[in-house]
């Protein structure tokens, strides 16, 4: 989308959209890349009780960006892969820990899906 | 106070609301209007309130004495509206306020003068303006591609009925989406953000009006 720095009124047309995108976003989000193992808190809403519960798995997608940004985890949970998909700046997503740094050299981690075990391991990224 | 605003559609983008829902809305900027005329059953037989919108230097004489009473120069877009409960006087500025969260509202595109309607498309063939089929795509076809059809019968009743679907004019025209959720208010800087999608292009100019067929 093209930005138009238009003059109009008090904000230059296209940033008043900007300017509301820019609300929605989340303060404190570490920075999330495929192939990293992350820890998703996520808000579940059980009849009116409200609790916490961990998803933890590998980042396989990392979609868009802004407010509409979103993550796929996939884990593997008794021996059956569990994709889930979280945007990111959701108020129901109350935390996000990245537990593990992964070295891949793709940005989709598709690959991983007709994988298990030993072929599904992701290298540690290592840093200096 | 008035019942609709005229405003302008800044573009779509996703917000959050309370419980968490990400939902997909139209911004649009609804301000300043400013009361330029008040029309009343005595002097012009039905009541109404003309509003203005977007400042603008370049007026014609004539223009420009018709809102002589304003405090800005000129006025781009002007448009009655109706009017109930609480008057409203000339100059009045009106702003977002006249909207609240959570109400339902109608939007529509090419009701102001000289404004554009939904985006136009030109001459468009029936394939594209009435979503018909279209002829094969194979087996010796020549120029049947995206072929009405038949339009009619033969001598009985040799002719075609009014209102036939065919080509033409597709889009640029006044149209209106009704019930429309309003998802925030940000009265300080006059945006209005609906659910869903308006029609018309970026910063077509648009009326926002209360539902008129809202369900209680």
């Amino acid at each position: 989308m093209g930005r138009l720095f238009v003059l109009f009124g008090e904000f230059p047309m296209g940033m008043i959209l900007e300017s509301i995108r820019q609300q929605q976003l989340k303060q404190g989000l570490p920075d999330i890349f495929p192939g990293d193992t992350v820890r998703v808190h996520v808000k579940v809403v059980e009849g009116n009780r409200e609790r916490i519960q961990v998803f933890e798995g590998t980042v396989i997608k990392v979609a868009k960006g802004g407010p509409d940004k979103n993550i796929t985890v996939r884990r593997l949970a008794h021996n059956v892969g569990v994709e889930r998909t979280f945007l990111v700046n959701s108020p129901r997503v109350d935390k996000i820990e990245v537990t593990r740094r992964g070295d891949v050299r793709r940005a989709r981690l598709y690959y991983l899906r007709g994988r298990v075990g030993k072929s599904a391991r992701i290298k540690e990224k290592r840093t200096r | 106070m008035v019942n609709a605003l005229i405003g302008r559609k800044i573009g779509m983008t996703q917000v959050f609301t309370e419980i968490g829902e990400a939902v997909g809305v139209t911004v649009l900027e609804v301000g300043p209007n400013y009361v330029s005329q008040i029309k009343t059953l005595e002097r012009d037989g039905y009541e109404a309130v003309q509003l203005g919108f977007d400042e603008t230097k370049k007026l014609s004489k004539p223009e420009r004495g018709h809102l002589k009473a304003l405090s800005v120069p000129g006025l781009r877009h002007l448009h009655e509206v109706q009017a109930t409960g609480e008057p409203v006087e000339i100059g009045q500025e009106l702003g977002a306020g006249v909207f609240e969260k959570g109400e339902k509202v109608d939007v529509t595109v090419g009701a102001v003068n000289g404004t554009a309607g939904s985006k136009g498309k030109g001459f468009a063939g029936t394939v594209k303006r009435h979503g018909f089929a279209g002829g094969p795509k194979t087996h010796g076809q020549s120029d049947r591609h995206r072929a009405p059809g038949s339009i009619g019968a033969s001598s009985t009743p040799g002719r075609v009925f009014k209102g036939m679907r065919m080509s033409g004019q597709m889009g640029n025209k006044r149209r209106t989406v009704l019930n429309l959720e309003v998802v925030d208010v940000l009265p300080d800087r006059n945006l209005v953000l609906v659910k869903g999608g308006v029609p018309g292009a970026k910063n077509g100019i648009v009326v926002i009006r209360k539902a008129v067929k809202a369900r209680k």
